[in-house]
């Protein structure tokens, strides 16, 4: 921004009538008027695939559709819609609470292990080029029509891949559940860490994009860093914990929204598909917009609520 | 702390060596431990897919033998050829490869443009429209399918298409136009976040570059396309990646606005009741399909989808990993 300041004053001071005849703009707007040039697909994207769809959505989960030739006729309801989601709908509180449900439990895995994952390739040992390569590929292996081929496979099943629906997996930890029993932690702990153990490949193949984010972020912390508090003497511990997870913490935030958005909207979740069949196999049109609206604020609700939670704790450097 | 150091130091050579010993059987055990978290993680990753090659191999009568477990006793290819025929492949593999090049290329132009314009731009409401690009991302694409399907049924641009033919909105279902014109807007599959890191590369580039080139003389679109671009393909192919990776194996969209052009991860989730329906024309009766044999052929189907992905990614990966550390997502 050092050159539009600069010009700018000049033109105060001298040429700045003769200029602005000339051109009719200064630099400041020339550059805003540029920012939404840039924008401009953004702007008209918003608009007509975004903004004006959802009004409809709103407008349509307080009517019944129609369809008659040539279009669709609105029948008021009022918010007969929202009634029959939640109170006479067998399935949608269910599905709404089950998700929300899956999701808590599942993110903080996902966040853990990813940055566990993430330290892990970042350090140099041999192999590290095919380690990465695999890590990565659930990003390949387990997107849109995969994730919905193996959710409730039954080949996959009998072959102890781990389904959420049965969660059985191959790696069920018999061992490790006694063990647990008899240190005395809470039950509900216990619970969690055994769900996390059999519901691990999951928690693997949601992680891609995160530990690329958190492998990003732990190689763009300077090593400067790192000499300095080697020669105060610090350990490996304290290094962890005094400047790696600091200096990562921001994108805890990031991978959190991340990983909540793609637990939530990802095409296996039982309340998408919902909303999908409702609309276009029962051709109930409002109800299922009532429930995608319903499903949007709840996210929004999470979301808000999370990222105002993290944003205390989080650390940033500049 | 710095007592440690000192005393190290100046202790005894016997007791820096033991150190020194300790030192690196706590080094070497951590690289034992370390390469079998890794191994142990890579296995789990692998072992699904695995199980489903070794599964396509198989004939029926393996599938059902439970001395079989991972190795087909008569391995055949003839799973393949029913799949094959039944997911129409050669079309659909052309159509998903059409369809997937077309539309990450336009959301790559779509998203770098946008993401530069908010990374380096002041203009009025740019906080503003950033945050509901964020809120795009947020949004379950269900919550705007029927508007959109409704939209694009008969499609118009404030009337104007049908006061020119004179009857309602053109069609563009079951065409490529939907996906495209979303592209092109910066409205498709997850393009949020494509914006989101795009513009987080270009805030991260040093602002001297630019400045150097304005100083030089150049325009500000100018600058953009000879200076930023070229600096920016490492962010652009991890964009590029992802996207033609997601719309590969999208089904939501390609369900919603292709009704009889088949792509790839349309065909594999119903292969099973397109095998039972091919099947009825050859033996002329309803066939029944046991549960086990219709998952091996989904699982076989979801293996073909995927193989053109990890031929792409063997060739691509070590730039995308490479791309990805460079790309700075961290801003």
């Amino acid at each position: 921004m050092k050159v539009p300041v600069l010009s700018d004053k000049l033109m105060k001071t001298s040429s700045a009538p003769k200029k602005k005849r000339r051109s009719g703009l200064d630099l400041t707007r020339k550059r805003a008027m540029m920012g939404y040039v840039f924008v401009m697909p953004f702007i008209i994207g918003l608009i007509t695939f975004f903004l004006v769809p959802m009004i409809q959505t709103v407008i349509f989960s307080f009517n019944n559709l129609e369809t008659v030739p040539g279009g669709y006729r609105l029948i008021p309801k009022g918010i007969e819609n929202y009634r029959k989601a939640f109170l006479s709908d067998a399935n949608f509180t269910r599905n709404l609470v089950d998700s929300l449900l899956y999701m808590f439990t599942n993110v903080p895995l996902i966040l853990i292990f990813s940055f566990f994952a993430a330290n892990l390739l970042n350090q140099k040992f041999r192999g590290r080029g095919l380690a990465r390569a695999i890590f990565f590929l659930p990003v390949i292996l387990t997107s849109g029509v995969m994730l919905v081929i193996d959710s409730g496979d039954m080949l996959q099943a009998a072959y102890g891949i781990a389904q959420p629906e049965t969660q059985e997996g191959a790696f069920r930890a018999v061992e490790l559940v006694r063990l647990l029993l008899r240190s005395r932690l809470s039950p509900t702990f216990i619970d969690y860490v055994i769900s996390a153990v059999d519901r691990i490949y999951e928690i693997v193949s949601a992680s891609g994009v995160q530990i690329l984010v958190f492998l990003a972020g732990l190689q763009s912390i300077s090593p400067s860093l790192f000499e300095a508090s080697n020669m105060e003497g610090a350990t490996g511990w304290e290094n962890f914990w005094k400047i790696t997870f600091p200096m990562v913490s921001p994108l805890i935030l990031v991978n959190t929204v991340y990983s909540i958005i793609d637990t939530l909207t990802n095409p296996a979740n039982a309340l998408m598909d919902q909303i999908r069949t409702t609309a276009f196999s029962r051709n109930d049109f409002g109800l299922s917009a009532a429930m995608a609206l319903v499903y949007f604020f709840a996210i929004m609700a999470v979301i808000g609520i999370v990222v105002w939670l993290i944003s205390k704790v989080v650390f940033y450097y500049e | 702390m710095k007592k440690s150091i000192l005393s190290r130091k100046s202790g005894k050579h016997g007791r820096q060596h033991r150190r020194h010993m300790l030192y690196t059987m706590g080094r070497r055990s951590w690289s034992v431990v370390r390469g079998v978290i890794i191994a142990g993680i890579c296995f789990l990753i692998l072992y699904p897919t695995l199980v489903k090659l070794s599964l396509s191999f198989m004939p029926d009568k393996d599938i059902f033998d439970v001395t079989v477990r991972y190795v087909p006793k008569s391995p055949t290819l003839e799973n393949y050829k029913t799949v094959l025929s039944a997911m129409r492949f050669g079309p659909s593999f052309w159509n998903t490869l059409k369809l997937s090049t077309m539309t990450s290329l336009m959301q790559l132009i779509s998203c770098t443009l946008i993401g530069y314009g908010f990374a380096r731009f002041k203009f009025w409401g740019r906080g503003f429209l950033f945050a509901l690009v964020i809120i795009t991302m947020i949004v379950p694409p269900q919550t705007l399918m029927l508007p959109l399907y409704l939209h694009f049924q008969s499609f118009d641009i404030l009337g104007i298409i049908s006061a020119i033919t004179g009857k309602g909105g053109i069609r563009l279902l079951d065409s490529y136009w939907p996906f495209i014109l979303m592209s092109l807007t910066g409205m498709g599959l997850k393009n949020g976040l494509y914006i989101y890191i795009m513009r987080q590369f270009f805030r991260g580039m040093p602002r001297e570059l630019e400045e150097a080139a304005y100083v030089d003389g150049a325009g500000m679109l100018r600058t953009f396309a000879q200076i930023m671009l070229p600096s920016a393909v490492p962010a652009m192919v991890t964009v590029f990646l992802f996207s033609f990776v997601w719309q590969w194996t999208d089904t939501f969209y390609s369900n919603l606005f292709l009704i009889n052009t088949t792509v790839l991860a349309k065909t594999a989730a119903n292969v099973s009741n397109q095998i039972a329906k091919d099947m009825v024309q050859v033996v002329g009766a309803e066939i029944y399909l046991p549960p086990a044999i219709s998952s091996m052929y989904t699982n076989t189907a979801s293996l073909l989808v995927i193989l053109p992905l990890v031929v792409l990614y063997m060739f691509a990966q070590k730039r995308f990993v490479e791309s990805i550390e460079r790309t700075g997502i961290v801003g």
